[in-house]
């Protein structure tokens, strides 16, 4: 059996009594997992989380961190997670050390027991140096993983990261991963992301939602949500037109779609296409058809997403990041 | 539920919020100048510029005609001042003045970092962890009640330095009467002005709000000039204004000068004011500071 931290039950959100944020979702996590939601723009992924942390009342239904109910104990709930919220939300006036400790105060953490985490937190950051200068000198990166230092302080069970990359490079957000990953193995803790990058979701989370419109679509692993779009696809090239060859195809185990224009160029949709492929190649040796080239792709997450939602993410990736710009442009207006 | 090292009770992390705000005050000594440049200027411009004393003495006060000995006009003049503002000295009466005029300066800028804290999502980090919402929004009022009295002082020091002189009775326990009247006005203010903001996201709003009762609020008060010659539509709106009572306060027990209403009231009015305001303050908070 395994064991959930995160119990969603049938969580909803209506803002303003007219606009469905959040549709009756109802999913598990658990514990020690790292769990992504992924969305486009005003799919409620942010709206999920934000009744998670406690910051919004859900208008229906209910959800358990730890065996406790954010609509009735939110303040305990509190006590036992950790928040990175998409903005960058340090202060900018103080420093990197006196941001993280004023944090820790919030938690009512004393004061010797602080000292010594947020040592280690900016350490494990890698931020020991910068500490002492004041947080409007940061770069992007470097703001980001003292948001992770400061939703750490309090050692929390379970930790929400809202868009943990974004606007970031690629070399910082393989950076910021590792660090969650090394959270992860070392201390167990159970994470739960919401992100962009199709590939980041792929590569580090142990499952997957995809929410669409309020609505959880799917749920699975990376690996079951790959094989569910209808596995992976091979392309086979043939000397001659091979017009007759689709009954034939059909019949082999495993293959669930082929598509063939007649012009020696065929696709098929196959699930494990590793252990299909001699199949096929020994079905086309009998019908004396000659292979000049086979080719096996693995479905990407692009595929999935495309397949569940009816979108493509990358074209949104813009937007949200010019959204991120906005943000930033204002706050150096206001220094 | 309590680990170890972790205080939980309801005023923690108060003095952190508190702390976090006056921390961005006093470690930018050139706002924090700044903001003590207005009242000073206001003290130079109407205490000394518009010098009642010098208008009402002989030297410019002579009636053709009638060869009113120096002596005659002198001590007229001393009565009407006397009479209308309760002391000889103009000066003295605006300088005490100008102490409810910070702290009502001081107190409305306390709305605008909350706005900023919304806007920036540190106020949302904030509710994320388990300081209290009402810690939230008292640690913005203590810090603005803290700023305002820090001001104050220096006020009163530099209008020390320009000439204002106390009234023979003038002991410690004044000071401390005065201060207690300007800290119950500080935080009454605070949490008004931290109300207004509560749900605001736009900082230009919470401008719009200030430029519209600042200027109201101090001469729809006595910081100027005596409530006794007022038109009779702008006493009820003075008599409400807890300006009007730390003003009575001050002026009575820094330089004698007779109130309107007496002390133990005006103080009663203040210790009213804030309590119900600030009450107001946390129970919005509580209740509308997340959606």
């Amino acid at each position: 059996m395994t064991d959930s931290i995160i119990k969603v039950v049938g969580l909803t959100k209506i803002y303003n009594h007219t606009v469905l944020a959040v549709d009756h979702i109802s999913f598990e996590v658990n514990r020690g997992e790292i769990f992504g939601l992924l969305g486009p723009n005003g799919a409620g992924k942010s709206t999920t989380i934000g009744m998670l942390n406690t910051l919004l009342k859900p208008t229906e239904g209910t959800a358990l961190i730890d065996g406790i109910d954010v609509t009735k104990e939110p303040s305990n709930v509190r006590k036992i997670i950790g928040v990175v919220p998409q903005e960058y939300t340090a202060d900018e006036d103080l420093t990197g050390w006196e941001n993280v400790m004023l944090i820790a105060d919030f938690y009512g953490i004393s004061r010797d027991i602080s000292r010594q985490r947020a040592k280690e937190l900016l350490e494990m950051v890698g931020l020991t140096e910068a500490s002492k200068r004041k947080v409007e000198t940061y770069s992007g990166g470097m703001r980001r993983r003292l948001e992770l230092a400061m939703g750490l302080i309090n050692k929390p069970k379970v930790l929400f990261l809202d868009e943990p990359t974004l606007g970031l490079d690629v070399q910082t957000r393989t950076a910021i991963w590792e660090h969650i990953r090394k959270l992860k193995s070392e201390y167990n803790m159970t994470i739960l992301v919401t992100t962009h990058y199709l590939e980041e979701a792929d590569e580090f989370c142990d499952r997957i939602a995809i929410i669409d419109r309020g609505k959880i679509v799917k749920a699975d692993t990376p690996e079951n949500l790959k094989k569910g779009v209808g596995g992976d696809i091979i392309t086979i090239q043939l000397t001659k037109d091979g017009k007759d060859v689709d009954q034939a195809l059909k019949g082999i185990q495993g293959v669930t779609e082929v598509k063939n224009n007649g012009d020696g160029l065929i696709t098929l949709k196959v699930i494990d296409g590793g252990a299909v492929a001699p199949a096929i190649i020994k079905a086309f040796t009998q019908m004396n058809l000659n292979v000049t080239r086979l080719t096996l792709a693995r479905p990407t997450m692009d595929e999935v997403y495309m397949t569940y939602t009816g979108r493509n993410l990358r074209e949104e990736q813009a937007t949200s990041e010019e959204t991120f710009t906005m943000r930033r442009t204002m706050r150096t207006a206001r220094s | 539920m309590d680990e170890k090292g972790i205080n939980s009770g309801p005023l923690h992390g108060l003095w952190a919020v508190t702390n976090r705000e006056l921390k961005k005050w006093y470690k930018e000594p050139f706002i924090f100048i700044i903001s003590l440049v207005q009242p000073i200027i206001w003290i130079g411009l109407f205490g000394k510029a518009m010098n009642l004393g010098e208008i009402f003495s002989a030297g410019s006060l002579n009636i053709p005609g009638l060869d009113l000995p120096k002596q005659i006009i002198d001590s007229l003049s001393q009565e009407i001042l006397k009479s209308t503002f309760g002391t000889t000295n103009y000066f003295s009466f605006l300088a005490v003045g100008m102490l409810s005029f910070i702290v009502l300066f001081s107190a409305m800028s306390s709305g605008m970092t909350i706005v900023w804290d919304r806007r920036l999502g540190f106020l949302n980090k904030m509710l994320t962890t388990p300081l209290s919402r009402g810690n939230v929004i008292m640690g913005k009022v203590l810090s603005s009640v803290i700023k305002a009295l820090v001001q104050a002082v220096i006020v009163l020091l530099i209008a020390v330095l320009l000439g204002l002189t106390f009234s023979a009775q003038f002991t410690v326990f004044s000071l401390a009467i005065t201060f207690f009247a300007l800290f119950l006005l500080a935080m009454g203010l605070s949490s008004l002005f931290i109300m207004l903001a509560i749900r605001s996201t736009r900082w230009e709003t919470q401008m719009a709000i200030m430029n519209l009762l600042n200027l109201p609020l101090l001469f729809a008060s006595n910081a100027f000039y005596p409530v006794k010659f007022m038109p009779y539509w702008l006493k009820p709106i003075v008599m409400v204004n807890p300006l009007t009572y730390a003003n009575n306060v001050a002026r009575a027990m820094l330089i004698g000068v007779t109130p309107t209403a007496s002390v133990a009231f005006s103080v009663l009015y203040l210790v009213g004011f804030a309590a119900i305001f600030s009450f107001i303050g946390i129970f919005l908070s509580w209740k509308y500071i997340s959606s």
